[in-house]
């Protein structure tokens, strides 16, 4: 090959390369800069009057005089719509039969909508569900459903060939000619004063339970249910699989015997964690009976099953790259085998094992399909450890598919929903950057 | 048998003086018992005879060199004698090889036991990755000093006797990766004198280690002459010219010759043994 052709395929080559970390690091932020940007919306928000008279009543939280005083300025201007209302109602009942049967409907939209814009109107009967005392939290929702207030949708099917259309028609418009056509500019107008918007930053999404699914509150549950499943299953995983390693770099025989077994660890790492899930309820739960129904317990074992192998691989790579060296140096001052394992080549594979040890937490911390048979709940309040054997907790990952696909009004708590998948990333990330500081500072012990 | 061995033993036993003692080389006090002895010694990796029906006699306190060329069974002799082969599952040993009348492979031998008497250093510098105290007082603590103080003694005791505690006295708790390969190599055999054995084996002590720091070692291995048996094989005859009392040169697996080393390099019986050392092989 002459020089040419070498230099050109080098280039060729390292193109290459650059190439694809390059779409790498753009899928990469594809993914991150929304989950980042809406994610911290769940802490960093323009909250309303509202959210201020929900962490009063469901958290006993802020300053009652300054809240009272809030609420009362905000009451000014509602009172006015409420005025326009009744007025309205008043009029509605002088009108002939069929065109108040005609405003009667429309009315009733009128008022839903502005129920879940500023909360329970007078006359309401209270709410049962938290979600409806009150009205949005968040200043942007507010303004969702300003427009949702302002104008009806209506669905254009003329066309049968095309997917039907939405379109928006002003209120404002059929209600001309009657005293509530006042109300909708006034609202758009004065709906700051209402609502009194301002930054707020509410850490209480960290650490508050949810109230009424997620609607208002925060995630600890989820964050403490995550990090007892993890942890739980290391503590089963990391313990076993150093000691599995041991035996296979250190004890084990080769023969027909190791390799099945090699093999067999191997094959656990690539089969799909939904399956782990079956296993670990057909097991745990169902043979073994560690607890009555799902537990964290059964979670924990499931998972801590699920990352052995990876936890198993790790060790015996780092044991193996101990020089060979050290043993023999070990053993020539006299020392036992297991004591040279002990104190010579388990110290010098620590960075290895701690490595492969975080970066399993981390996997354990995400997984999903492995504990929606055995520890998933998806709303509930934090457990105490003593709950452990007993309780199912909810969790990080299974919340994230839950609330984004199954919970009744996943459109209403996007903000939740990115909070929990930016805690999950935090976390999982906050664990794989200490795995790498860890290992840095004990290979540097280890180095001089 | 008793008698065979008896009337066998005892030429045997004077052959052995003449190889350590000739007329002009000093006698060491306590120096005359045959500490190591080989007969038909031989080792096997699965099929292949590494080292063929060996049969020689090592006397205590002196300094024996190995030479030969490489892949001449020199290296697999020598870790032999402590057992360090038993680390490669497919070596097996036929003969006899008995160190103070015991035989090294004998059914009831323990090996940890024979290690902590029969010391060895190996080719490239392997201190742990410790701090040169830990370094030193890993052995005693094995062997159940746990005494801070004693284990102080001990420490101090190795790297003077070892000749490093000059350079390293002011640094012991500093790792020991972070000294010289002369300086680590010189840790090595302090650490394996912590622990107080009867031999020394050292496999190519020298073989990493540039020429100011081999001299160090040499100069080592002349002072400790007289107070272990010392085993060394080297690649450098003027090094085994330097400081062995005895040589043995070794040609794929059979001990060609044994001699004292001023016979040895000045008049070798065998004609192989001539052609290594005065360069015709290696």
């Amino acid at each position: 090959m002459n020089i040419g052709t070498r230099k050109i395929l080098d280039r060729s080559f390292t193109a290459v390369g650059i190439g694809s970390i390059i779409v790498m690091a753009v899928a990469l932020m594809i993914v991150v800069v929304p989950i980042i940007t809406n994610g911290i919306g769940a802490v960093f928000f323009t909250g309303t009057v509202e959210h201020r008279k929900m962490l009063f009543s469901e958290f006993k939280r802020g300053d009652s005089e300054g809240l009272s005083s809030e609420v009362a300025s905000s009451e000014r201007y509602r009172a006015k719509v409420y005025e326009m209302l009744t007025g309205f109602e008043a009029e509605l009942e002088t009108m002939a039969p069929e065109k108040k049967a005609e405003y009667k409907s429309k009315y009733a939209q009128v008022r839903a909508a502005l129920q879940a814009l500023l909360g329970p109107l007078p006359g309401d009967s209270a709410p049962m569900l938290t979600r409806f005392k009150y009205g949005q939290t968040r200043w942007e929702k507010a303004e969702e459903k300003l427009h949702d207030f302002l104008y009806e949708s209506k669905w254009d099917n003329s066309n049968p060939d095309v997917m039907s259309k939405e379109y928006f028609v002003s209120r404002a418009i059929s209600f001309q000619g009657t005293s509530l056509v006042k109300l909708f500019p006034y609202v758009k107008n004065n709906l700051e004063y209402m609502l009194l918007p301002e930054f707020t930053v509410y850490w209480g999404f960290i650490t508050d339970s949810s109230v009424d699914s997620h609607f208002f509150g925060g995630i600890w549950p989820e964050i403490q249910g995550t990090f007892f499943l993890a942890v739980g299953a290391m503590l089963f995983a990391f313990p076993l699989g150093v000691v599995a390693a041991v035996y296979f770099t250190e004890y084990a025989r080769p023969g027909f015997l190791n390799s099945m077994l090699r093999s067999a660890n191997s094959t656990l790492a690539g089969v799909p964690s939904i399956v782990f899930g079956m296993f670990g309820l057909a097991f745990f739960i169902n043979t073994m009976k560690v607890s009555e129904s799902k537990s964290v317990i059964a979670g924990a074992l499931t998972l801590a099953i699920m990352i052995l192998p990876t936890i198993i691989r790790a060790a015996e790579e780092a044991i193996l790259a101990v020089p060979k060296t050290y043993r023999e140096a070990s053993l020539s001052l006299g020392s036992t085998k297991w004591n040279t394992i002990a104190t010579v080549i388990l110290p010098a594979a620590l960075p290895g094992i701690l490595t492969g040890g975080v970066i399993s937490l981390g996997r354990a911390a995400g997984e999903t399909a492995p504990i929606i048979f055995t520890a998933a709940v998806s709303v509930g309040s934090a457990i105490g450890l003593a709950d452990v054997f007993s309780s199912p907790t909810p969790a990080l990952s299974w919340n994230i598919y839950n609330l984004a696909s199954e919970h009744e009004a996943a459109s209403q708590i996007r903000h939740v929903q990115y909070g929990m998948v930016l805690a999950l990333v935090s976390i999982v990330l906050m664990l794989n950057l200490s795995a790498i500081v860890l290992r840095a500072r004990i290979s540097k012990k280890l180095k001089g | 048998m008793d008698a065979r061995e008896s009337s066998g033993s005892a030429p045997a036993q004077k052959a052995t003086r003449d190889i350590y003692l000739p007329p002009e080389r000093r006698k060491i006090s306590g120096g005359d018992t045959t500490h190591i002895s080989a007969k038909e010694f031989s080792i096997y990796y699965g099929e292949f005879e590494a080292v063929k029906r060996v049969s020689a006699d090592i006397l205590s306190k002196y300094v024996t060199a190995i030479i030969g060329p490489s892949g001449c069974g020199k290296s697999t002799f020598l870790r032999a004698i402590n057992r360090m082969n038993d680390l490669i599952p497919s070596c097996h040993t036929t003969g006899a090889l008995l160190f103070d009348g015991q035989d090294i492979y004998g059914k009831f031998t323990d090996e940890v036991l024979l290690r902590k008497k029969i010391g060895m250093v190996f080719q490239k510098p392997n201190p742990f990755p410790k701090s040169i105290f830990d370094n030193i007082a890993y052995g005693p603590r094995l062997h159940g000093v746990n005494d801070k103080k004693k284990l102080m003694e001990i420490v101090e005791r190795s790297l003077k006797k070892a000749a490093i505690w000059d350079e390293v006295c002011d640094r012991l708790d500093k790792n020991a990766l972070g000294l010289s390969g002369g300086q680590q190599q010189r840790l090595c055999v302090a650490r394996t004198l912590a622990v107080e054995p009867e031999v020394l084996l050292l496999d190519e002590p020298t073989s990493a280690l540039d020429p100011k720091a081999t001299a160090k070692i040499e100069d080592l291995i002349q002072e400790l002459r007289g107070s272990y048996t010392i085993m060394i094989v080297t690649h450098n005859m003027q090094q085994a010219s330097r400081v062995s009392d005895s040589t043995m040169f070794f040609y794929e697996g059979v001990l060609v010759e044994h001699a004292s080393t001023a016979q040895l390099f000045t008049n070798p019986k065998d004609t192989m043994t001539e052609d290594y050392i005065t360069g015709r092989f290696s």
